[in-house]
């Protein structure tokens, strides 16, 4: 591998921040502002009590990112209730995801975990009605392009995202974690009858915890966009040690994980958590994923592009090879979501048909 | 102390295309690298007097502003601003570098700089007392500043004032102060001596000059004032000048509306903003003539209304 970058190495040893110069603290910075890190940056070095110990000018950014990230999810709570609110009446389960799951349950992985939308997800059968509580509230789609809508609405996993009029916050309504199109299926059934409500926020649930595991890797590694992948994988690291430490949860993860159809995507969480952030993962766990990975020469190959493409997205941290990686994760993933002849229609079409008709427009 | 002045052109090329300049306003250090003429103009003319950080220290800011490659390097050239790499914005023509240059300086501090409440407003002192001018653009308020800076007051800031969260202080960030159209003219008659940088023609603000911030106020940027007026001007064709109290409870929402970053900082903020209307008279201020304005707002630098 690679020698690790700064931000990476002080992920696996917060301690490796003693000693570091201004160019140093202005490297670790840079690259945590890239990352999207720089607020779990604050929450690393607090929690290990060298918060004192950094210079004046990093240590206001620092202190800058505290009150950002204090604003952020002072406002994201609020999101998340005035959603509650418009959805209240529907008696529908309110499961949130992510970023938003993460902080309304209280998770380790919430703590310095930015995020600018709201994911939820809701039963198919009710998206109609939850998509009009929702417009009666003041959120409106984005998507306006016939296209785009039906893109959305019949290949896709989610509705076109919706952001509300008067706050500008997004709200992206799943229900399912993958897209009507993509090879494997996780059953969403399965995924909402293991919910797991909140306890200090009556009417929110989260996914159970192997759950959100599997969602978070299968968001990190079945994506063809890479530009927060070393975020996604710290969350994927701060949810193993939180859940891992609850008796039962190693045991049953591989076999969840084969249940929904997403051996692969632990396979891979489970591969490089440990290796770019030192995750610790019991070695019969690691035994029981080996048969969902790939094997040989795929194997090398993806480690040579996941090992580029999970470190920020930052000129320090680019060789020459960082472009054509993302490049070939990109392909990947989008192959990875539509079957060959309908990528290719949507491809055509994104390509020359949106293109002429923004330009027709503009 | 280095100076942008104090180094030769050919030095000052070097440091843009090379490592960075790294520019000191106020509390921060700003590292640009350019390889665009009209920037390195504006930087040449407007930044002589302030000091240049050495190498190797923390960055607060990295800004990089290059000229488009292949065939745009020659035909209708644009200037693309990157921030650390990433490319917030479109690129602009490449006449409007400087301005350019000036815009995202300012965006790095109101998008990032939370250890202060940022409020969009001019801030002048004179004699200790500090006047916050809050104005939506338009009212004349670069104007008037422009013109205060040649009747003896220190400027603090013509775009963001910065007030420190724990003592209601004001923070010096001193830069050129951004002119609009008609008052490009209206300072070059009413100051002679001004020094403005070369029009810019149809920006998305119309035409824009900048004018030199006086080199005192950039030599006393580490030096904070007490607030003591916030004034809320307006100019008006043909208006007898007056000075009106405004009750401090609509100060107090106004100034908010005018903040960058009131929402952000939450109850610190409010404390913050509090502890500024306390410590400060408020006023309307409606005027159409300049040397009406310059004596009436010596009586507010003398404590008297």
């Amino acid at each position: 591998m690679m020698r690790l970058p700064l931000l990476v190495r002080v992920l696996r040893d917060p301690a490796a921040v003693r000693g570091l110069d201004g160019v140093g603290w202005d490297l670790l910075l840079r690259q945590a502002d890239a990352a999207n890190l720089d607020a779990f940056l604050l929450v690393l070095l607090e929690d290990a009590g060298l918060l004192d110990a950094v210079p004046a000018g990093p240590r206001a950014h620092l202190e800058w990112t505290r009150t950002g990230a204090a604003g952020h999810a002072r406002a994201a709570r609020y999101e998340v209730r005035q959603i509650r609110k418009a959805l209240d009446g529907l008696d529908v389960p309110l499961i949130l995801l992510k970023g938003a799951a993460y902080a309304l349950a209280g998770l380790d992985a919430g703590r310095g975990r930015l995020f600018s939308d709201i994911d939820i997800l809701v039963p198919k059968a009710r998206l109609a009605e939850v998509e009009a509580a929702l417009m009666m509230h003041g959120w409106i789609t984005t998507h306006h392009d016939e296209y785009d809508q039906r893109y959305y609405r019949q290949w896709m996993h989610e509705l076109p995202p919706m952001q509300h009029a008067r706050r500008g916050n997004s709200i992206d309504v799943h229900h399912a974690i993958l897209p009507e199109t993509a090879r494997v299926r996780p059953d969403p059934d399965s995924l909402r009858a293991c919910a797991r409500p909140i306890a200090a926020e009556p009417g929110l649930a989260t996914l159970a915890p192997a759950d959100m595991v599997l969602h978070s890797a299968v968001h990190l590694f079945f994506d063809g966009e890479f530009d927060k992948g070393l975020r996604d994988l710290v969350d994927l690291h701060r949810l193993l040690g939180e859940f891992g430490a609850q008796p039962g949860f190693w045991d049953a993860l591989p076999a969840r994980a084969r249940e929904l159809q997403l051996g692969r995507p632990l396979f891979y969480a489970l591969r490089y958590c440990p290796r770019l952030l030192g995750t610790v993962v019991p070695p019969a766990v690691r035994a029981a994923v080996a048969l969902d990975g790939p094997r040989g020469p795929l194997l090398w190959l993806m480690d040579r592009l996941f090992e580029r493409a999970l470190l920020p997205l930052h000129p320090s941290c680019a060789d020459a090879f960082n472009g054509p990686a993302r490049f070939a994760l990109y392909v990947r993933g989008n192959w990875l979501r539509m079957p060959p002849l309908l990528l290719a229609q949507h491809l055509f079409h994104k390509a020359f048909i949106t293109k002429h008709n923004e330009s027709q427009a503009a | 102390m280095l100076t942008v002045g104090s180094l030769s052109r050919a030095e000052l090329e070097a440091r843009l295309s090379g490592a960075g300049l790294v520019l000191r306003t106020g509390p921060f250090a700003n590292r640009i690298r350019s390889d665009v003429q009209p920037l390195i103009d504006g930087v040449a003319l407007m930044y002589a007097d302030y000091p240049v950080d050495p190498e190797g220290g923390f960055v607060d800011f990295h800004l990089d502003f290059l000229r488009s490659g292949g065939l745009r390097r020659w035909v209708r050239s644009q200037v693309h601003f990157a921030y650390d790499g990433t490319t917030p914005f479109q690129p602009l023509p490449l006449g409007q570098a400087y301005p350019m240059l000036e815009w995202t300086m300012n965006w790095c501090v109101s998008h990032r700089a939370h250890g202060y409440l940022i409020i969009h407003a001019a801030v002048l002192e004179k004699h200790g007392r500090a006047i916050i001018l809050p104005a939506p653009p338009g009212s004349g308020k670069s104007t008037l500043t422009a013109a205060l800076l040649g009747h003896g007051w220190r400027l603090l800031s013509d775009e963001m004032t910065l007030v420190h969260l724990d003592d209601a202080v004001l923070v010096p960030l001193p830069r050129p102060v951004s002119l609009k159209n008609t008052s490009i003219d209206i300072i070059r008659a009413f100051r002679p001596d001004a020094v403005l940088s070369r029009p810019v023609e149809e920006t998305t603000k119309g035409t824009i000059a900048h004018l030199k911030a006086p080199r005192d106020s950039i030599a006393r940027a580490a030096e904070p004032a007490r607030p003591a007026c916030i004034v809320f001007p307006r100019w008006e064709a043909g208006a007898a000048i007056a000075l009106d109290p405004m009750p401090k409870a609509r100060a107090f929402m106004q100034v908010a509306d005018n903040s960058f970053n009131y929402q952000v900082l939450g109850a610190r903020g409010f404390a913050a903003l509090g502890r500024l209307i306390d410590a400060s008279d408020a006023y309307t201020f409606r005027y159409s003539n300049l040397h009406e304005a310059m004596a009436l707002f010596e009586r507010l630098a003398q404590g008297a209304a």
